[in-house]
């Protein structure tokens, strides 16, 4: 790079206009998770079990550079002792292909109620991460998720 | 060949709680995805993983496509005496993998 | 006179060296007005990179380790077996690729040299390019100089492919007609769709892209570039290709090697 500013013949819109072109990307999407489909997922994992909010905290970035790759973690409120632990931990998705995105085993071994993995999202949507207590009780977060796109990808 | 990087403390005191991370070398082929071809590629992911402690489960999860690629996990589990963690994932080929860590508790 | 000339005779002008008959110096920018492209991404990203449990591209370092240890090729000799620990042996070398390589009188990229060992050193095929074990390899070996000042471009050698690559830098290209220093040089900071372009020093490579699923080399990265604009990406191994990255090198030198990094 030269050290005096070269002056460059290019603004920022024609910038902004070139980015768009760039990615303009054709994709065939298979049929996906709705909102819908995701309360089915949930119902499968709860059956006729109330879901009330609290004890679970997911952690997930606010705004996201590549959908490929999302760090999540879930962390629930539990002594995780013999009496009283979470069992299991689901997380869903309302917008991929398929409603669910994992579900966790836990026993007191783990001494904390705490995962993290990384996910997949296509699209900016809701993630739902719902926790089963050893009392049958199932608890939930919410959290929104803005997915942009990359630019400069293989065609 | 590099199948996974596994990260568990090489001591812990007794009762303490240690955090456990596992990286596993996996494309995690959605089976929503269209080849060169212009076909589907077949569905291949680890669908299971399972974590044990001197053979007993601390561990484990059900996994779907929405999981990325080259799959990272983190969880805890309550240093209970020296042995063995071993780390097992089962993928839709029906490929077996295993590792292992050794754990010195005092 | 091209553009790239008449830049130089600017600086050297302004500079207040008057002869253009010794070699055109190669003006760096002050190293603190160089940014890697780890300092555009979130700080999950960065965490993901300096985590060495977490960084997926690590699973290509412990790959080309194992590469490093085995017998190949018809002399059944490992690169181990040549070159003992790639701690002590490797150590700064990928800091200060491309070399000049007496064997084709032109540059080489970290790459290709591995390929040379494996062919007149090992007998065996060479690994295809972005085949996983070279870009395993490269990992490994990019791996033993992390955290040290890039050095490349010393061999005075080598100045005609780092003017060719610097050429092809400021040329404009492809259907949106931009050139690589319109975007890295002249525009970086600001966002391309929702990216942020960064200054274009290839501090990292090869690197974990997200974006990819999996690792790549500098000449993917470059790849995906000229397809952004539109334009025909030269094929991987190309002249261009290692001009450009002698280029991107040389013009990053003293930023410290990142190996295996992240990017979105
Ligand atoms: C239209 C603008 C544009 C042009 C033209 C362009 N790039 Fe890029 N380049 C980008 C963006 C945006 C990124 C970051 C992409 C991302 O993070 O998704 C990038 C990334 C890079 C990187 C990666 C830096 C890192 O941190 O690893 C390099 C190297 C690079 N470009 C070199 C080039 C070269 C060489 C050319 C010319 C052949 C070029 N680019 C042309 C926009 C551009
Ligand atoms: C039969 C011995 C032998 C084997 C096997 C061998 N090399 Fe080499 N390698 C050499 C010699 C000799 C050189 C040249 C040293 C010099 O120029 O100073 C060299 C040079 C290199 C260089 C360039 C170093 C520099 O400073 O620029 C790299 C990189 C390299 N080898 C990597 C490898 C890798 C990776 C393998 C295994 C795939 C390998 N070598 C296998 C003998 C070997």
């Amino acid at each position: 790079m030269s050290r005096k500013p070269r002056p460059v013949g290019t603004s920022r819109r024609e910038i902004l206009a070139a980015g768009a072109g760039a990615l303009a990307l054709i994709v065939a999407r298979p049929a996906r998770a709705t909102p819908e489909s995701m309360a089915d997922a949930i119902k499968a994992f709860v059956g006729e079990a109330e879901v009330r909010e609290g004890r679970v905290t997911l952690e997930l970035p606010a705004l996201v550079e590549n959908g490929n790759s999302v760090p999540l973690t879930v962390k629930v409120d539990s002594p995780m002792t013999a009496q009283d632990h979470v069992k299991r931990i689901a997380v869903f998705n309302e917008r991929n292909p398929q409603p669910n995105v994992a579900l966790f085993y836990l026993n007191p071994r783990a001494g904390r109620a705490l995962v993290s993995t990384r996910i997949r999202l296509g699209d900016s949507q809701n993630i739902v991460a719902i926790a089963q207590l050893s009392d049958g009780t199932f608890w939930s977060d919410k959290a929104e998720l803005i997915v942009t796109l990359p630019a400069c990808v293989e065609s | 060949m590099a199948r996974a990087l596994i990260n568990v403390p090489a001591k812990a005191k007794r009762g303490d709680i240690i955090e456990i991370k596992a990286l596993m070398s996996h494309p995690m082929e959605t089976g929503y995805r269209t080849g060169p071809d212009g076909a589907l590629v077949p569905r291949d992911i680890i669908n299971r993983f399972i974590c044990t402690y001197n053979g007993e489960e601390i561990f484990s999860a059900d996994l779907f496509p929405a999981i990325a690629a080259n799959p990272f996990f983190s969880f805890t589990t309550i240093a209970m005496e020296s042995g063995r963690i071993a780390f097992r994932w089962i993928d839709d080929r029906g490929q077996a993998h295993l590792e292992t860590a050794e754990i010195a508790v005092e | 006179m091209n553009r790239v000339l008449k830049g130089f005779a600017q600086a050297a002008w302004f500079g207040g060296a008057l002869s253009l008959s010794i070699p055109l110096a190669f003006a760096e920018s002050p190293l603190s007005e160089r940014k890697s492209g780890f300092e555009f991404m979130s700080p999950e990203s960065q965490a993901t990179q300096q985590d060495d449990f977490s960084n997926p591209g690590m699973l290509w370092v412990a790959e080309g380790e194992a590469l490093w240890n085995a017998k190949a090729g018809a002399t059944g000799r490992s690169c181990a077996g040549c070159h003992g620990d790639a701690a002590v042996s490797m150590k700064g070398v990928a800091a200060r690729y491309p070399v000049f390589f007496a064997g084709s009188g032109r540059p080489i990229d970290l790459q290709s040299r591995i390929n040379v060992c494996r062919k007149t050193n090992q007998d065996a095929t060479p690994f295809p390019l972005e085949s996983r074990e070279l870009l395993a390899l490269s990992a490994f070996l990019g791996k033993q100089s992390r955290g040290m000042p890039i050095t490349t471009g010393e061999d005075k050698r080598l100045e005609p492919f780092r003017a060719r690559g610097q050429e092809l830098y400021e040329q404009r290209q492809g259907q949106l007609n931009f050139s690589c220093a319109n975007c890295h040089d002249g525009n970086w900071g600001r966002k391309l769709a929702s990216s942020v372009i960064p200054q274009s020093h290839p501090t990292g490579y090869p690197l974990y892209r997200l974006e990819w699923q999996s690792m790549g080399s500098l000449q993917r990265r470059l790849r995906n570039c000229m397809v952004g604009v539109r334009a025909e990406p030269y094929p991987y191994g190309s002249q261009e290709y290692v001009d450009l990255e002698l280029f991107l090198m040389t013009r990053a030198r003293g930023m410290p090697l990142e190996t295996p990094a992240v990017r979105p």
